[in-house]
């Protein structure tokens, strides 16, 4: 009689697809998916169910409706008979505002700071430290906090408004900038920069095939500057100056005219770019550090002059080291940016997810679409970053 | 395979059809009495309708409303759990369950009432959008205001209200909104803004904080009609009923003179309106699911809504606001409640 | 002779020292003079500043903000002194108070031994605080077993509550980080793709944007007799968006095992779970160990945030004791409660950043052959 008891060969076998890796893979991804899948649609049937219950209405309709409200910084046209699409992209456009300008300054400033902290005098490297120690340690929401009111405090009150010169007003209601009026000619103006631009760029790709291919150093940047500066200038000179300002002048309450920056988006942007600009220092810093020390000796052994060194051998190079977290830092400043509405400057989140799902209560919608504006912005930065990094990836030998 | 599949099929049922039973909804005052205590919800902070005071005990006359309720239904008015909600929060914490009645100066309006699930019962405070300004600007109507910049709070009806006013006179002004409301208080004594707006009622409470109360007005022009009020859930009759007919016994008790000093000596008044309104006659108790001498428990443990008004917001408060249009009706103001019959 | 060796002293004694090493690092050059000069101002100026602010004009004793309403007046300290129990605790009842400090004696307990390196045991350290110390603590801290009273959560507040929000967030985030950080690097496709798509979702929107969704949509989630204490749905949201960030660092530490430890413990016949439990995870959250402090780090910061979804962690109670206390209204209370916050958090934050450096080079100086 064959043995038919278990570890025979007759059982394993009948069994042998439930121990194979192969199809316990597959049955976990099953489990997975449904699982998954049944936690959604427990979730949509609740949500359903509960918006049902409470009236609320569902679906994107209510971005049609008239929003109702004033926004206090709106860069694209609106009004309070806007509706509330309109009202995104007026989010939208402030935010993505504080997140250019953050970058840059923070970028600024962060590499500023960084090359200080090497610095070989003493007293400006341990400041760098202090300023990274304490700021790379407090929150960013105390630190955004403090500025506003700060500001608040500092800058005068309308009627004992500080005038710098160009006649920019200084207020705790904004920061009023004489704001450019078009006049006709400006066009042609701009068109003539456009130009000096695309020669600007001719010429360093020139530049660039030359060095490489005699070693020459040509000072690409300078004629790129001079050819985009001088045409336009000549042009705007001989169209007789076609540009004037509106200047802001004192009203009954505030200053009237002219370009206003709110102290929100002022603390705003101080507060990002001191904050992001100590992370970017601590990045700049090892990656400077991450440069083989051999490079620099040999660069100066070739007689180049420090300066030299640092701009054609050691940031090169370190930029590599530098990019992928510099990515990082970005995509946290933009997504940052959200604490505006702890003070009350309107970006998306403040506006959108904040008055709109007020007004609304249509919070699942709100908060997807916020949810999903993000991502798409941190995805582009992502790719445009990644697309830098390949260039300026080591081509290993 | 085929029995992995027909196994997980049949778990993806068995919860769809969990879920759905679990829709299944059981009145509101079941849950509160089983749970043993109400819970309302309430403002943050605002001073003379709900705020803490330094050893956290609730004080306003919102929070007495909700005393009033949890005395009608426990005879105890300490039954009341306070959850504090900000102004975006209010509205999805009743339509999600976690408070049973929201007491918080919220203005009833159409929308709120149809399209989001909430039921108003009645008016205890009758309100306006005002503006609170410095004394020394001198301004006498709201429309001086042009150009000024306003400091108000974000999910309110007064951003709209101001965005209303200032957009039919074809005049513009600078919104500075925020989320909380001692944020906006916060800067505009900062002086960030000319004018800080808000229901008239909370320019008083508010004006308080300022470095220097004195130095500001409350312009006497009002802008909008801003009813406030106690919502509950739609769905709950018997609960709405109950919530409502708290309302007008605190107001009906004023009406005929009964207080909380006097209340046990009136159980035995020869008025039949005050006999039916402290259940010494008649079972009116028993079509809102309690005992008859809900309203005697009412005036008892809160007082009538003269003496609510009075020790919260009225005389004899810091805010020390004039009772005008929240008087009775047979004194000249709008409250007028349905009689107990 | 004396002449000799006085001179001597004078060219290689320590002040001959000081000067020359101040030539060399601060006076080098013009334009290092220059800058050596700017700084020393800034530094002149701020310290002065700071100090005069902080000690000579400050006001240290009085009873509200009137005391603090002088002209010229520094810090307004009373008001912290004041409020030091709310801004520690909380509305946490005072007679309950003993409860969180034992809880805080607890945590050190098991935490001070873990830290230090010598200290034998670490296993059984990190078995008490992950398992047995929350179970204790939240026992203890929200009472309604034995004789304890109940403390509702809306009572928790200040720097209690930013150690609660923060501790909970990384010890939650944990297992789901090491399961999505696995998951991220199966072979089963669909695996992969959930745990990236997660990940890539949570570390695409900001924290608010979690928040918010907690907050308001979790509600919405349940059935409808079902519901969410608010500070365990911010506790979710924290749990969930450090559990991507913390995925991400150990993916780091399994990228960095070679390779033959896995191919190794395959070769022995271990199945996935044991080869994972005993293998590939010690070696590799040991390499992430600062990362992992780091994670914690910016997590505490974070934490901040859960006062724009009406939480009241220290940096919420400091704001709203300055904007609805009314009876400290001054002009230097402001300033001076978020003095006070910032130093507590940098405190908190710095001496964890120098730990972390501390681990990395002794961690590292094991490695190095």
């Amino acid at each position: 009689m064959a043995n038919t008891r278990n570890g025979s060969p007759q059982e394993t076998q009948s069994f042998a697809w439930l121990y194979d890796p192969r199809t316990r893979g597959i049955l976990l991804q099953i489990a997975l998916l449904v699982g998954v899948a049944a936690f959604f649609i427990e979730i949509g049937l609740n949500t359903a169910a509960n918006l049902n219950a409470q009236n609320i209405a569902t679906g994107f309709g209510f971005l049609d409706r008239t929003a109702g409200f004033d926004i206090s910084q709106t860069l694209v046209p609106y009004k309070s008979t806007s509706t509330y699409g309109q009202v995104f992209w007026v989010g939208l456009t402030n935010t993505l505002l504080v997140a250019v300008i953050g970058i840059v300054l923070a970028s600024v400033l962060g590499f500023v700071i960084g090359l200080a902290r090497l610095s070989s005098n003493w007293m400006v490297a341990r400041l760098g430290t202090v300023y990274v120690e304490i700021i790379r340690n407090v929150p960013l929401l105390l630190q955004l906090l403090a500025w506003y009111f700060t500001l608040l405090i500092v800058l005068p009150s309308p009627d004992a408004a500080l005038e710098l010169p160009l006649g920019i007003g200084v207020t705790n209601r904004g920061v009023y900038l004489p704001a450019p009026v078009w006049q006709p000619g400006l066009g042609a103006v701009l068109i003539t920069a456009l130009a000096g631009i695309a020669g600007a760029v001719a010429i360093g790709i020139w530049a660039k095939r030359k060095r490489i291919a005699t070693g020459e150093q040509v000072p690409a940047f300078w004629y790129g500057l001079a050819l985009i500066v001088m045409p336009a200038l000549v042009v705007f000179l001989a169209l007789g100056a076609p540009i004037s300002f509106e200047y802001p002048t004192p009203g009954r309450f505030n200053l009237d005219g002219g370009i206003v920056l709110l102290p929100e988006l002022i603390a705003l942007l101080l507060g990002l770019t001191l904050y992001t600009a100590a992370f970017i220092a601590e990045i700049v810093r090892s990656g400077i550090e991450a440069v083989p020390r051999g490079q620099k000796e040999a660069a100066a052994a070739l007689g180049l002059h420090p300066w030299q060194v640092q701009r054609l051998v050691v940031i090169p190079q370190a930029m590599r080291v530098i990019i992928p977290p510099l990515t990082n830092q970005y995509l946290n400043l933009t997504k940052n940016s959200s604490l505006a509405v702890a003070i009350g400057y309107p970006d998306l989140v403040s506006v959108f997810a904040g008055t709109v799902l007020n007004q609304t209560n249509q919070a699942v919608e709100v908060i997807l679409i916020t949810m999903g504006v993000y991502l798409a912005i941190s995805l582009l930065t992502a790719l445009l970053m990644n697309w830098f990094n390949a260039r300026m990836a080591l081509v290993e030998r | 395979m085929r029995h992995a599949t027909q196994i997980l099929t049949a778990a993806a049922l068995g919860l769809i059809a969990v879920a759905i039973a679990s829709q299944a909804q059981s009145s509101t005052l079941d849950a509160v009495k089983k749970r043993g205590d109400l819970r309302c919800g309430v403002n943050i902070g605002l001073a003379g309708f709900s705020a803490p005071d330094d050893k956290g005990e609730w004080t306003g006359l919102d929070v007495d409303f909700c005393r009033a309720v949890a005395s009608a239904i426990f005879k105890d008015p300490t039954k009341v759990k306070f959850v504090p909600l900000s102004a975006k929060e209010r509205f999805t914490a009743l339509q999600s369950g976690e408070i049973d009645l929201l007491s918080r100066n919220t203005t009833w309006t159409m929308s709120r009432g149809t399209q989001q699930g909430l039921a108003f019962v009645g008016v205890t405070y009758y309100d306006g959008q005002g503006f609170l300004v410095k004394k020394s600007l001198d301004l006498k109507s709201v429309a001086q205001l042009a150009g000024a910049s306003i400091c108000m709070q974000t999910g309110t009806t007064n951003e709209l209200n101001v965005a209303d006013y200032f957009r039919t006179r074809s005049l513009t002004y600078n919104p500075v909104v925020f989320e909380k409301n001692e944020e906006a208080v916060s800067a505009f004594n900062l002086g960030r803004c000319d004018a800080y707006t808000t229901d008239a009622s909370g320019l008083y409470a508010q004006r308080i904080k300022l470095a220097d109360p004195s130095a500001y007005v409350v312009l006497s022009e009002i802008i909008s009609k801003e009813p406030l009020g106690p919502a509950v859930r739609q769905g709950d009759d018997q609960w709405a009923n109950l919530v409502q007919w708290t309302l007008f016994a605190w107001l009906n008790a004023e009406g005929l003179g009964v207080t909380q000093e006097n209340v046990d000596e009136k159980i035995n008044s020869g008025n039949p309106e005050i006999r039916r309104l402290l259940g010494t006659e008649g079972e009116y108790g028993l079509g809102i699911g309690l005992d008859n001498d809900w309203a005697y428990q009412i005036v008892k443990n809160v007082g009538n809504y003269g003496q609510s008004f009075e020790r919260n917001v009225g005389k004899g408060s810091r805010l020390n606001i004039a009772r005008d249009q929240n008087k009775l009706w047979k004194d000249g103001g709008l409250h007028y409640a349905p009689p107990i019959r | 002779m004396a002449n000799e060796a006085h001179s001597k002293w004078m060219d290689t004694g320590p002040i001959a020292r000081s000067v020359d090493w101040l030539r060399a690092n601060l006076f080098s050059s013009w334009g290092n003079t220059v800058l050596t000069l700017i700084c020393l101002a800034i530094v002149w100026y701020v310290i002065v500043g700071f100090a005069d602010w902080a000690i000579f004009s400050a006001v240290f004793a009085g009873s509200d903000g009137s005391a603090c309403n002088k002209p010229d007046a520094g810090a307004c300290w009373p008001f912290v002194t004041h409020k030091l129990g709310l801004f520690m605790y909380g509305r946490y009842p005072d007679p309950e108070r003993w409860r969180i400090n034992l809880t805080y004696v607890l945590a050190l307990a098991g935490l001070v031994p873990l830290m230090i390196p010598r200290v034998p045991g670490k296993l059984w350290l990190s078995i008490y605080l992950l398992t047995v110390f929350p179970i204790i603590g939240f026992i203890l801290v929200r009472g309604g077993v034995f004789w304890l009273p109940h403390i509702p959560t809306e009572l928790w507040g200040g720097l209690f509550l930013t150690l609660v929000v923060a501790s909970v967030g990384i010890v939650a985030s944990f297992p789901i980080g090491i399961l999505l950080a696995l998951g991220r690097r199966s072979e089963l496709p669909i695996v992969r793709w959930v745990c990236i798509g997660f990940i890539e979702v949570v570390r695409g929107v900001p924290l608010v944007t979690v928040l918010f969704m907690a907050s308001v949509m979790l509600p919405l989630f349940l059935p409808p007799e079902v519901t969410f204490d608010k500070l365990l749905r911010a506790l979710i949201g924290v749990a969930l968006f450090s559990a991507a960030y913390l995925a991400e660092v150990i993916r780091g530490g399994l990228q960095g095992i070679p390779r033959g430890q896995y191919e190794a413990a395959d070769a022995l016949g271990l199945s996935y779970a044991q080869k994972m439990v005993f293998i590939v995870l010690p070696q590799a959250l040991k390499l992430v160990i600062p990362g992992i402090v780091n994670s914690f780090i910016a997590l505490f910061k974070d934490t901040s945030l859960v006062l724009i979804i009406g939480l009241f962690d220290l940096l919420g109670i400091v704001q709203q004791s300055i904007s609805s206390d009314a009876k400290w209204f001054s002009p230097q209370t402001a300033a001076t409660g978020y003095f006070f916050a910032g130093v507590i958090f940098w405190i908190f934050c710095f001496s964890m950043s120098r730990y972390s450096a501390f681990l990395e080079r002794r961690l590292a100086g094991g490695e190095r052959r």
